[in-house]
């Protein structure tokens, strides 16, 4: 393992250490293994935001909200706007859970605008060999994110619809009584459609921008060529802040409608 | 490129934001969001409130003007009206004296006259009188022609 691959050197060895996660326990392959990076940069922008909603949230002000009380206001209020009308029926839960995704999500995407070089020289200068920064790019994270949307998509089937009306839903749906087994397996597929289709499309962006990231980082194998690295990186760097963006806010309104599609009780 | 044991890490680190979020931003920001749309609203309500007073206020404020200057013009009328009278009655009053006044100098004047007319009865008389006895001295005795010369004194004070 040559740890200390630049781009020049070995281009294809410096993205797969690039890709690489701090896993424990190293080296091994499976299900049983748990990605350190992965958990520390969610758990610190979890932090992140939990400081931020405590620190507001105990200061709330009517008359004089401050500057940063704006922005968070501006936030929730937006989140606010598209759960009331997207969402069919009053759940308390459905406001902060969109909010979380889209704050949680954004944060994670945007650790790919650091430099992607930056955090992990500094940590193989601290002796961890491999570091993958942002969390959306590890799929433990984005189905993380769905999986838990998907338990709760069940749970409000059931609580909604009742287990008979829930089963119903998959045997009527779509084509009526007389092709049960048919309706079964196309429900049974558009249900797991649902969290497979969230998790893999945040992932796939996420993977392709810092991917793209890493083949312009291989440009600077010779001096010439460094305004060009430079070129691709910015422009690439704020088309990425769409991206980031967008990814956030799609997961974040795909989880309001198919939660919303839960608590309908037509079919 | 694979699932691992993370996954049960980020669930739970999820469920733990949701509840997180939920517990200490959503609820206290949504709390505090309503408070202040209803805050506004009272605001608002009060201020048309405020603005309708007003403008009763200033219709009350004219109505007034217009009755107090109503009074006032009565209060002139009536002042204007009596000082006529006054005027009225005090023309009378002088007319009654002036007339009362001249039938006193009237009556004095007649009173006078009278007066004066008796005097000069007695006057002629005795100066009748005087002058016959002048003439009678030599030949006419007083007693037997006194009869006489009253009945000349009469007719001098008749005429």
């Amino acid at each position: 393992m040559s740890s200390g691959a630049t781009p020049s050197s070995n281009p294809v060895e410096y993205i797969q250490h690039h890709l690489h996660n701090l896993q424990f326990p190293m080296e091994s392959h499976g299900f049983w293994v748990v990605n350190i990076d992965t958990l520390f940069f969610s758990c610190l922008l979890a932090g992140l935001i939990m400081w931020l909603s405590w620190k507001i949230g105990k200061s709330l002000s009517i008359d004089k909200p401050s500057a940063l009380q704006n922005v968070i206001e501006a936030v929730v209020e937006f989140v606010d706007t598209q759960v009331k009308e997207i969402f069919p029926s009053r759940n308390p839960l459905i406001g902060p859970l969109a909010l979380t995704i889209f704050v949680w999500v954004f944060l994670m995407n945007a650790m790919d605008l650091i430099p992607v070089d930056l955090l992990p020289s500094i940590a193989l200068f601290l002796g961890i060999p491999y570091l993958k920064v942002v969390p959306t790019t590890d799929l433990a994270t984005t189905f993380g994110l769905s999986l838990s949307v998907f338990v709760l998509i069940i749970y409000y089937n059931i609580k909604i619809k009742g287990p008979i009306g829930y089963l119903k839903m998959f045997l009527f749906h779509p084509f009526g009584k007389w092709l049960m087994p048919v309706n079964f397996v196309m429900t049974l597929i558009e249900e797991i459609a649902k969290p497979v289709s969230l998790g893999l499309r945040l992932f796939g962006n996420m993977f392709a921008g810092e991917l793209l990231f890493l083949l312009i980082a291989l440009l600077s194998f010779a001096w010439y060529v460094l305004p060009v690295q430079v070129l691709f990186g910015s422009l690439w760097a704020i088309f990425h802040i769409l991206v980031i963006t967008l990814q956030a806010f799609i997961f974040m309104l795909l989880t309001i409608v198919y939660l919303g599609m839960a608590h309908t009780d037509e079919h | 490129m694979n699932v691992t044991a993370t996954l049960i890490g980020q669930m739970l680190t999820f469920s733990v934001l949701v509840w997180f979020v939920m517990r200490f931003l959503w609820e206290p920001l949504t709390n505090m969001l309503e408070e202040r749309k209803k805050r506004i609203a009272d605001g608002l309500a009060a201020a048309e409130r405020g603005q309708h007073e007003q403008a009763l206020a200033e219709q009350r404020a004219s109505e007034r003007l217009h009755e107090a200057k109503e009074k006032a013009m009565d209060i002139i009328n009536n002042a204007q009206k009596r000082a006529d009278e006054i005027v009225d009655e005090a023309k009378i009053q002088a007319r009654e004296e002036g007339e009362r006044l001249l039938a006193g100098a009237q009556a004095e004047i007649e009173q006078e006259k009278h007066r004066a007319k008796q005097d000069l009865k007695q006057q002629v008389s005795s100066l009748a009188l005087i002058a016959a006895e002048k003439i009678l001295q030599k030949e006419i005795d007083l007693q037997t022609h006194q009869q006489m010369v009253d009945q000349v004194a009469e007719q001098l004070i008749v005429k």
